[in-house]
């Protein structure tokens, strides 16, 4: 278990490129987080020694691309503190959410309910809107505070008999608030309804525990956990997962077909049909290989002592207003602002011209912008390749977006 | 291409100009559109007389270059017939994609040349052409 944030940044070539001619200052890790060595070598080497589809041949290479994709599984469920058979793997944390609401509301009732909050990613609200078209399902949603928290003192009149599935993001991708978890899981369990967390934002800041957790439904996307593109799991119980009739059909998720019918496989092959996206999933498995060597106590330092160094920075301009909690604490580094007299893309613009990389926008959570009275705010978030410079160069470029806008 | 050449002296005012509230009242068509990928929003009102665009008028949600185009816009738009909405649209595009030169009614979009350099950007300047098509297919087909 190490941390040297200097030797860490090495391990990712892309941050030793130049932008616009300037070194670069990446701080989108929430939308995509870079790729070390590690993923690279192992998404290349799979491709070049050991590619083949799996679970279907003899051959060697195809005992090779089994035995390493469910290797990857396996790193997975380590990640998570689970049991292998209960990761499904889906190109992302949406088809994940999709795979849900597609498969276990088949068991509701018009009528049921589903409580979102309002800090959710479009990805945990329009699927469960179409689950409710397709079925007669009543969506709720949680406000959220002024610090872009989860307004939990609302919550017990939020549910009731009535209520089926809580859905609700473990860490903001806007504010960078921490939910508190143990409140939705006793509001599920007061009613017998499900927990559905998604951890696209948690899962980069440090291995979990689901099963202390609580919750019924984990979902995370590879992309932002330092792996590839178009790779995520879910998990759920193995009982939940056993009740779940299938999503999508196809060669792989079946047990026996015939013209007439067909019988499918158990979890977690039953939610894997066709070819599963091999490659990136020994990537994602590398990834967490590589972040489980990191010292995560030390990790999480760092990351908040630059969260620390960033939001002293942005509150000591009077211009800018902060949209997430003020202190460190139920927090990480995603921090969201706007600056009076700039809008979001032009301050990104003018970011980028000096090399940092930030995220202006709605964030794929409009009903989050519409509680702010905002079409969007401009996004910073740190990974665990990031330094001062990185945050000194933020602080500096926005002295310049003043300069040049807000005249 | 720098943000020097993006955000020059010339766009910066019409953004600054185009900051504003606009809008008609009366007017005789209005329409709202959002970008959907950044939230940006521009509702723009018609005046017409005679088939053409007396005046138009725009509260624009949005970026610089969203507010500087609602506000040239603005002012090239008298004289414009509502059914030439779409060909302007396409000219602009074609213009900022490099594929043809600026038509003459919309010249003064010459100051967003810049914005070429920059795909992700364009939507931001067509984005009040699409209200203007929109408040366009509204007018009174007795008015267009």
């Amino acid at each position: 278990m190490t941390f040297d944030p200097a030797a860490l940044r090495a391990q990712f070539p892309i941050l030793a490129r130049r932008v616009r001619g300037q070194p670069l200052h990446y701080l989108d890790s929430a939308a995509t987080a870079q790729v070390p060595l590690a993923v690279l070598d192992a998404v290349r080497t799979h491709d070049a020694m050991h590619r083949a589809n799996v679970h279907r041949g003899v051959h060697a290479l195809a005992e090779e691309a089994t035995q390493a994709y469910e290797a990857a599984r396996g790193a997975v469920a380590g990640w998570l503190n689970v049991a292998p058979d209960e990761v499904i793997f889906t190109s992302g944390a949406t088809a994940a959410i999709n795979l849900v609401a597609q498969s276990w509301t088949r068991s509701l009732s018009p009528g049921d309910e589903i409580l979102l909050t309002e800090l959710e990613h479009h990805s945990n609200i329009v699927p469960w809107q179409l689950a409710a078209e397709r079925q007669g399902l009543v969506l709720r949603a949680l406000p959220a505070t002024a610090e872009g928290r989860i307004d939990l003192a609302a919550l017990p009149a939020m549910v009731g008999a009535r209520t089926k599935l809580i859905a609700a993001t473990h860490v903001s991708n806007v504010t960078g608030a921490v939910t508190d978890v143990a409140a939705l899981v006793a509001a599920a369990r007061s009613c017998g309804a499900k927990l559905l967390l998604d951890g696209s934002q948690r899962a980069p800041h440090g291995p979990l525990d689901i099963p202390a957790l609580g919750a019924d439904f984990y979902v995370f996307t590879g992309h932002k956990l330092y792996g590839p593109n178009g790779i995520g799991a879910l998990w759920a119980r193995r009982e939940i997962l056993a009740a779940m009739p299938p999503f999508l059909g196809g060669g792989e998720m079946i047990r026996r077909v015939t013209i007439e019918r067909s019988t499918y496989a158990d979890p977690p092959r039953r939610f894997e049909a066709g070819t599963p996206p091999i490659a990136q999933a020994i990537g994602l498995g590398a990834a967490i290989g590589f972040l489980s060597t990191l010292d995560w106590s030390a990790v999480a330092a760092h990351e908040m002592s630059l969260t620390q160094r960033l939001l002293d920075g942005l509150a000591a301009d009077r211009r800018i207003r902060i949209f997430g909690p003020a202190g460190l604490q139920s927090r990480i580094g995603v921090v969201s602002f706007d600056m009076e007299g700039a809008h979001p893309h032009d301050i990104c613009q003018i970011l980028d011209a000096r090399g940092v990389a930030c995220r202006g926008g709605h964030h794929c959570a409009q009903p989050l912008m519409d509680r702010f009275d905002l079409a969007g705010t401009t996004r910073a978030s740190i990974g665990i390749y990031n330094d001062a410079s990185d945050i000194d160069a933020l602080l500096d470029g926005l002295d310049e977006v003043a300069r040049r806008l807000c005249a | 291409m720098t943000a020097d050449d993006l955000y020059q002296a010339e766009i910066v005012a019409r953004a600054k100009s185009g900051a504003g509230d606009s809008r008609l009242d009366p007017h005789d068509a209005r329409a709202t559109v959002d970008n959907p990928l950044c939230g940006d929003r521009v509702t723009l009102d018609l005046s017409l007389a005679a088939g053409h665009v007396v005046a138009l008028g725009h509260r624009t949600r949005g970026c610089a270059l969203c507010q500087a185009a609602a506000e040239t816009l603005r002012r090239c738009a008298p004289g414009m017939a509502p059914s030439e909405a779409p060909a302007h649209r396409e000219a602009l595009a074609a213009y900022l994609a490099g594929r043809q030169d600026l038509p003459e009614r919309l010249a003064d979009f010459s100051a967003f040349a810049p914005v070429r350099s920059h795909p992700s950007r364009q939507g931001c300047v067509l984005l009040p052409f699409e209200a203007f098509i929109e408040a366009a297919a509204m007018v009174d087909p007795d008015r267009r």
